[in-house]
């Protein structure tokens, strides 16, 4: 496991991953036109990670095999799902949103998305469509030693709204693997982005995602990100710019088993006045570590932020919060709370007291406490959520 | 019911309960009066079998059964029931699930138990979260009614609530103990017989006695049980000469 020491601060640590040691030529996969009809093996995996096989329930899917779309299909007018090498054909436009959050100098893993050729999902919804149904997407690595590199685009155009639901996952006979996933996200005046992202990557997965979202001004970004399984190395800082009265709510849900390895935490530029941002964590180290960060930035006057981390260690493992504020103006009104430990004894003798043994009351909290509310999930998600936290318990026991 | 022998109880090292013995049979109510620090809710916890309060000699007997050494949730299985003072909040815990949790096997109308209780806002929140004072005894005695103890520990079931609250509180007890007036039975006593239940309640001021029967009352003071006689008569001596002359009596 790596100490404190070997990734302080800096919000960049590289655990000597070594980009030659991957490949990212993939060996071709079917289209799959009808979604039902997808391979048992990985439909189980994609399912794992909140997909629908029911496209009925869904405005959209999108789902990339390594290099390979094996399907890609939208059910509602005013909205488009593709990929991204065929999405900039289409749209020629499109070149002066890709990498206009994210310069691409700004470490390896960003010059290695734009030295690899063009992957990616690309969504945009309308000006002022408000798709009923969710959009899914899903990203899973399915070769032994693959790096899997993408770019993604989601818009949202004025007063629009949206939920996207965003599953990644491994297959399980994969060792090794990498993925690194650029996206940068355009919410518009007015307009509402949800998105939910499950991962369930594996023991030695490196991932990368390097994340930057603008919202505009009275736009809304929420976004719910749940990573119960194992993962070999996790590093996840995304920035979000919120101008005049936008919002942004981030709910983080993390569980670190035995040797996994997390960084995660959003960072938040309030730069219009009315900008209002929730940041809120929990963490669970059970054998493995979590940095579970979290910074907000008051720039201008009349923004307000808060931010929660709460973490539990129920074996070994390092659980790091590092919550941090910063205002540079008068007139900002920013909080934080933090709290790292084990679970209360009352807490476990109150439930005992009601009947429950020591087993079960703990689970009990365990459960509660990985509960973070999530608005608006399809209930289908929220019982795979459901089912992973039990069985995610399991393991943490 | 409950039977106590000789109990002496440390909380971290230092001694608390001296020597209490206690008897509170089937179907009887008992009142726990006594000043502040004198072991009435380290006597409670003890009952309940918290990890906190350790027993250094003594007994405690329940429907026959040695519970001493036994661990919380077989005491709660076995029908001990607490009402919490400063119950903790549980995140991500619903006062409806925890009142499931309560409720076991058995079948409960959660929906009708709150609307009695007046408690039916509370239910999706998170169990004791940013409650006052009277709605976290509404939320303590509705997980009682439904986990329906044989014995009922009730620590300091009026303090801090209004007085339209505390008749709501004592209604919703009587009903726990198969007494009170709402009860409609041919014979109180053939209730009583049928399936006893009992109940240890904690009162400083005294106000619930005008609610529920008690049909004894004893003084712990100083670590120690030093009276045991009728209930609103050692309120009236407390009030009128003060703890130490009511247990000069004893000694």
């Amino acid at each position: 496991m790596l100490s404190i020491k070997d990734n302080e601060i800096t919000g960049n640590k590289q655990t000597g991953i070594d980009l030659t040691c991957y490949s990212t030529e993939d060996d071709g996969y079917d289209y799959v036109n009808d979604l039902s009809c997808i391979d048992e093996a990985d439909s189980e995996e994609f399912a794992r990670v909140g997909l629908e096989t029911d496209d009925s329930l869904r405005s959209g899917t999108f789902i990339q095999k390594d290099n390979s779309i094996v399907h890609c299909q939208k059910m509602t007018k005013g909205v488009e799902i593709k990929g991204m090498a065929s999405a900039v054909k289409e749209f020629p436009w499109l070149e002066k949103y890709m990498w206009s959050l994210i310069t691409p100098e700004k470490d390896e893993f960003t010059r290695s998305v734009n030295n690899s050729l063009l992957q990616g999902l690309f969504i945009r919804v309308e000006k002022g469509v408000k798709p009923e149904k969710p959009l899914q997407a899903c990203f899973n690595i399915a070769k032994n030693g693959f790096s899997q590199n993408v770019h993604n685009i989601i818009i949202a155009e004025e007063n629009s709204e949206i939920h996207i639901i965003a599953g990644c996952s491994t297959s399980d006979h994969v060792q090794s693997g990498l993925h690194i996933g650029l996206s940068e996200f355009f919410v518009k005046k007015g307009a509402t982005l949800k998105y939910t992202m499950i991962h369930d990557w594996g023991e030695n997965i490196c991932v990368r995602p390097r994340t930057a979202v603008h919202v505009e001004e009275g736009g809304v970004f929420v976004s719910n990100y749940i990573s119960l399984k194992p993962v070999g190395s996790l590093e996840s800082n995304p920035v979000t710019i919120l101008e005049k009265n936008a919002t942004a709510n981030f709910n983080s849900v993390l569980v670190a088993g035995k040797d996994s390895y997390m960084d995660v935490g959003s960072i938040v530029e309030l730069n219009g006045p009315g900008a209002r941002a929730e940041i809120i964590s929990r963490a669970i180290a059970a054998g493995g570590t979590i940095i579970s960060r979290g910074h907000i930035k008051g720039n201008v006057k009349g923004v307000k932020g808060h931010l929660e981390c709460k973490g539990l260690i129920l074996k070994d493992g390092l659980l790091h919060a590092i919550p941090e504020l910063s205002g540079c103006t008068p007139g900002v009104e920013m909080s934080h709370e933090a709290a790292v430990g084990k679970i209360d004894k009352r807490e476990i003798e109150y439930l005992m007291a009601r009947g429950l043994d020591e087993n079960e009351a703990v689970s009990t909290i365990v459960r509660g406490f990985l509960n973070v509310e999530i608005d608006g999930l399809p209930p289908e998600l929220a019982a795979t959520i459901d089912r992973a936290v039990k069985e995610t318990e399991q393991d943490m026991m | 019911m409950l039977i106590i022998e000789e109990l002496k109880v440390e909380v971290g090292g230092k001694e608390i309960l001296q020597d209490v013995n206690l008897h509170v049979p089937p179907g009887e109510t008992h009142i726990l009066f006594g000043p502040n620090g004198s072991g009435k809710t380290t006597l409670m916890m003890t009952i309940m079998g918290f990890s906190e309060y350790s027993v250094t000699r003594g007994k405690i007997i329940f429907k026959g059964v040695d519970v001493t050494y036994m661990p919380v949730h077989e005491r709660a299985r076995l029908g001990i029931g607490i009402m919490f003072q400063r119950p903790p909040t549980i995140n991500g815990l619903s006062s409806r699930h925890m009142v499931e949790i309560c409720a076991g096997d058995r079948k409960v109308d959660i929906d009708k138990l709150s609307d009695q209780l007046q408690f039916k806002g509370f239910l999706e929140r998170d169990v004791n979260s940013n409650l006052s004072g009277g709605e976290i005894k509404r939320s303590e005695l509705l997980q009682l009614a439904a986990q329906q103890p044989d014995m009922l520990l009730l620590d300091e079931p009026g303090s801090g609530v209004d007085l339209e609250s505390i008749a709501i509180l004592g209604d919703t007890i009587n009903s726990l103990l198969n007494r009170g007036v709402q009860k409609q039975p041919s014979c109180q006593k053939a209730i009583i017989d049928e399936k006893p239940k009992s109940a240890l309640v904690i009162t400083h001021t005294g106000h619930i006695l005008d609610y529920i029967t008690a049909d004894r009352g004893q003084v712990l003071y100083h670590g120690q049980l030093r009276c045991s006689r009728n209930a609103r008569e050692i309120l009236k001596w407390i009030r009128e000469y003060g703890y130490e002359e009511c247990v000069g009596c004893s000694v």
